[in-house]
């Protein structure tokens, strides 16, 4: 009776600072997406390069595939851009270009400068279909399976960590 | 180049410059995360300008748009901030109302797309329900454990252990006996 008197103040105390300690390396900037889970919005967009041609996700369907929104004004698209070229070089997964609210002519030449790692490169210039994917700053990654539901999300730079940590472990997992 | 350890958030454009100042700025804004604010450059809602007029004097907009978060500068709602991400959901939010949904259906529409998280004010549900209650369950135990030790010492004092009764009352009736002086 007399060791609960400080056992469970203890106790209480150890739950919360591992609570806030957590918390101490949670980024709140990250915020979770709820789309996770579920169908990718559909849309029908201009491709860059060729901007009389649309394309869709359902041209898609049946693969596990990458959507990387990326800007030519975006700095931190810089950081990550070299390591979609080496993913697509390795010819891991098609990853599809967002190009988010820019000039066609900017992102055609930030494209030509840096190297071109999609498969194809969609112009959305008033930023609503990123509204629809719950876009709120660049860059931005999701990852799409067969059946066209987006399985995770990538808020900020892809860093080696979260490529070879998280997602493809994932992709390996959903191309199974 | 080295891979980052910072958090992912970190290195990120936030939507905040307007178009012309972007590439001039963007490194700077980058250092330094000042919010430019746009000058008012907003992107076309889409909406008619006499409507859209309307709309934006309408008591309904303001209090939606102070009941809905910018997602970049997360202390601000969509009323207080030039990001030019919260310009773009001020739009929308004027295209719903121009569409004739309710405050609810646009709530939703948003929460669909942002996540909760784009509620200034969260909703009370079955996942946050600890949070809700936390403060004032913790507040509850909390009285209730100073009650209890406030009452602990003058009970302990007011009524003496079982054996201790025993042993005064042993010694009563000794002294009792003693002090008889013969036989009845």
């Amino acid at each position: 009776m007399r060791s609960l008197k400080f056992v469970v103040p203890a106790v209480l105390f150890a739950v919360l600072a591992a609570f806030l300690l957590r918390g101490l390396s949670k980024d709140p900037r990250e915020i979770p997406s709820p789309l996770i889970g579920k169908p990718a919005p559909t849309f029908t967009l201009p491709q860059l390069a060729q901007p009389e041609q649309t394309w869709t996700p359902q041209a898609m369907a049946g693969k596990v595939w990458l959507l990387n929104v990326f800007a030519s004004w975006c700095v931190p698209c810089l950081v990550e851009h070299p390591l979609l070229v080496q993913m697509s070089k390795q010819g891991t997964l098609p990853i599809v270009g967002f190009n988010y609210k820019d000039e066609p002519r900017a992102a055609g030449g930030w494209l030509a400068k840096h190297g071109d790692p999609y498969t194809v490169v969609v112009a959305d210039r008033t930023g609503s279909v990123a509204f629809d994917y719950g876009v709120y700053g660049v860059p931005e990654t999701f990852l799409v399976d067969r059946t066209g539901t987006i399985r995770f999300k990538h808020v900020g730079p892809l860093t080696p960590e979260v490529v070879s940590g998280k997602l493809m472990p994932l992709v390996r997992e959903l191309s199974k | 180049m080295s891979p980052s350890r910072s958090a992912p958030g970190a290195g990120r454009i936030a939507l905040t410059a307007s178009g012309a100042l972007r590439a001039a700025l963007g490194a700077l804004l980058l250092a330094t995360s000042l919010a430019v604010p746009a000058q008012t450059r907003a992107a076309p809602s889409g909406v008619p300008p006499e409507q859209e007029e309307q709309l934006l004097r309408s008591d309904r907009f303001r209090h939606l748009a102070t009941e809905l978060r910018c997602l970049v500068c997360q202390n601000q709602t969509l009323a207080d901030s030039n990001a030019d991400l919260a310009i773009d959901l001020r739009n929308e939010v004027l295209r719903q109302m121009a569409s004739g949904k309710d405050d609810a259906q646009i709530k939703s529409h948003l929460v669909d797309r942002y996540g909760e998280f784009v509620l200034y004010r969260p909703v009370l549900s079955a996942r946050n329900l600890a949070l809700w209650a936390g403060p004032a369950v913790l507040l509850a135990l909390g009285a209730g454990v100073i009650f209890r030790m406030s009452r602990r010492p003058r009970a302990a004092a007011a009524v003496p252990s079982g054996e201790d009764v025993d042993a005064r009352l042993a010694r009563v009736d000794r002294l009792l006996d003693a002090d008889e002086p013969g036989p009845r």
